[in-house]
């Protein structure tokens, strides 16, 4: 079920490179977060820090805490794989594994650790999951066909049910749309209203438009030049952040000043 | 007063288009070349092969019909070759996927380096070390064999020399890994992030990641892989020369005996004349059928799950 999230004094390093610097923010339950800021100002670091995806790339680090409705995710003993089976994420280019069916796809996290199906549950969890992408009714007639057959679009929200379907406590999104066209776009942000029901959504976006339309709260993240570490800037209500913002750096960049 | 058309803009550029003919020229050409040269050998092989396909038993020298003399060397050949691929490629995979994606950058490199080398090393040297150092060496481990499974025809009448179609077949393993090897792991490291990342955000260990994304991505290129090693370990001549003790086919793995076509070709080619040498060119006939039998198989393979290979 939906989890909060609590960052505590974080900060990520590549390396020696210190990439993000003191994050603290408080990220409730069934609420959609949007990440917002220029390039390279850290958010997508960030958000990989929050399923310990950032690892993948050797030297990478993090030193404060991550807490998971109160378990620290960088605790000792914690394994990453169970830390990203219950915080999944949907990237930025859809990339459903070119080699399996839709049906398969759906089902690939479901099966990891050994997990047997029978074809019924098998069957239901695909529905219900594709159901929940709003994908089902586009792809019922052809779930043996490959994944990579169908509109970017299509592939994105079956990377958003093959999500799902592992009913992970937290999604992260890092620019879900940035490869979409608006009208697959606009299908993408109506799920996105409809997931944060069940789930903690934590989005980043480029486009301002959409983290105001789809999230609850914002939180601005900014750099001071090349070289210097990403820090949270200001975090508040989304209306609050759009409209009368506190810091002058985040009413120049949602007033288009700069970014 | 005269009017000078002036070129259209648009038809400017014949330069551009005479690179352009070169270009396509001299790729068409290297493409029929090969064409050219498959040919040649082809009618090299079946003109020269013919009198020996024609000819009655007792013509030919061995006194029995050329399918009754090459058959037992296709088997063997082929039964080498098997053995040599079903030892090769669990190993050389494993060892691309840890080049690629487990060991250490510090480690992976120099393991990279030393399989390359062991493309480098020739076969006649293969075949030495086979036939003095691994020969010897093999012999306790046959005796031990034969003692506990003998019961299965496989590992009946151990040789004192261990000059076995099984060592033969460890030495083309040893062979055929470091190409193997070599092309897996470039397929490997091809794989793209996204479908690895895709794997490890649903919660995949490492070895979930690569049965996910990587496998299946690579499984075209390792075919082609493992067809290169069997087509190298079906074409060693030098190696198993040396190593073989030969003799009429046999079953048993740890007996001397068999042979191979290369090394039937080479051992008799100085030698022979009239239909002998036709009888060998034939069965260098049946070795090139056998190949391409091999690759098309292979073709077929991958082809199997085209829509589903990620091309599209």
């Amino acid at each position: 079920m939906a989890k909060r999230i609590d960052a505590n004094d974080l900060n990520v390093y590549y390396g020696k490179f210190l990439a993000v610097e003191g994050v603290n923010i408080n990220i409730e339950p069934r609420s959609v977060t949007a990440f917002i800021g220029p390039s390279g100002c850290g958010k997508t670091t960030f958000l990989r820090t929050l399923n310990r995806m950032h690892e993948v790339l050797p030297g990478a680090h993090v030193k404060g805490k991550v807490l998971l409705d109160g378990d620290d995710i960088y605790g000792p003993g914690v394994d990453p794989v169970t830390v990203r089976s219950q915080v999944g994420m949907v990237f930025q280019r859809p990339n459903p594994f070119p080699t399996m069916s839709i049906k398969e796809n759906v089902l690939a996290g479901f099966k990891l650790n050994g997990k047997r199906l029978s074809k019924s549950d098998a069957d239901a969890i695909v529905e219900k999951s594709l159901r929940g992408a709003n994908l089902w009714n586009e792809v019922k007639d052809r779930l043996d066909k490959p994944g990579s057959g169908l509109s970017g679009g299509q592939q994105q929200r079956l990377c958003i049910a093959r999500t799902i379907a592992v009913e992970p406590s937290v999604i992260l999104m890092d620019e879900p749309c940035s490869a979409l066209d608006p009208i697959s776009t606009l299908a993408v942000e109506d799920l996105i209203n409809e997931l944060k029901n069940e789930y903690t959504v934590v989005i980043v976006t480029h486009n301002m438009q959409q983290a105001a339309r789809v999230s609850d709260k914002t939180a601005f993240f900014n750099i001071a030049g090349t070289g210097k570490p990403g820090k949270l800037i200001e975090y508040a209500e989304t209306s609050t952040i759009f409209n009368n913002p506190v810091e002058q750096a985040t009413e120049d960049y949602v007033s288009g000043r700069f970014g | 007063m005269t009017t000078v058309t002036a070129p259209s803009p648009l038809t400017a550029g014949e330069k551009g288009r005479a690179g352009d003919k070169f270009f396509s020229g001299l790729t068409f050409a290297a493409g029929g070349l090969i064409l050219v040269v498959l040919l040649f050998v082809t009618v090299f092989l079946v003109v020269n092969a013919y009198p020996a396909l024609i000819a009655g038993a007792d013509e030919l020298p061995s006194q029995t019909s050329f399918f009754e003399y090459v058959w037992p060397l296709v088997l063997g050949t082929l039964l080498a070759a098997g053995l040599a691929l079903l030892m090769a490629t669990p190993v050389a995979i494993g060892v691309a996927l840890f080049i690629s994606h487990v060991a250490p950058r510090k480690l992976a490199k120099p393991v990279g380096y030393v399989i390359d080398l062991l493309a480098a090393i020739p076969s006649v040297v293969y075949g030495a070390w086979g036939m003095l150092f691994l020969a010897p060496l093999l012999v306790p481990i046959y005796d031990w064999l034969h003692r506990y499974l003998g019961w299965i025809p496989l590992f009946n009448d151990p040789s004192a020399t261990g000059r076995t179609i099984l060592t033969a077949a460890i030495v083309l393993a040893v062979m055929i890994l470091p190409i193997i090897t070599a092309l897996s792991r470039e397929i490997f490291v091809q794989t793209p992030k996204l479908h690895e990342e895709a794997a490890l955000a649903l919660g995949a260990t490492r070895w979930e990641m690569i049965k996910m994304s990587v496998l299946p991505f690579a499984r075209p290129g390792v075919v082609s892989a493992i067809m290169l090693g069997l087509g190298r370990a079906l074409g060693e001549t030098m190696a198993v020369a040396l190593v073989l003790s030969s003799g009429a086919l046999t079953w048993g793995l740890l007996a001397e005996g068999n042979n191979t076509i290369p090394a039937e070709i080479a051992a008799n080619f100085p030698e022979a004349s009239g239909l002998r040498y036709n009888e060998l060119i034939a069965a260098g006939l049946a070795l090139f059928l056998i190949t391409l039998v091999v690759n098309l198989a292979a073709r077929w393979i991958v082809n199997r799950h085209k829509e589903f290979s990620g091309a599209n």
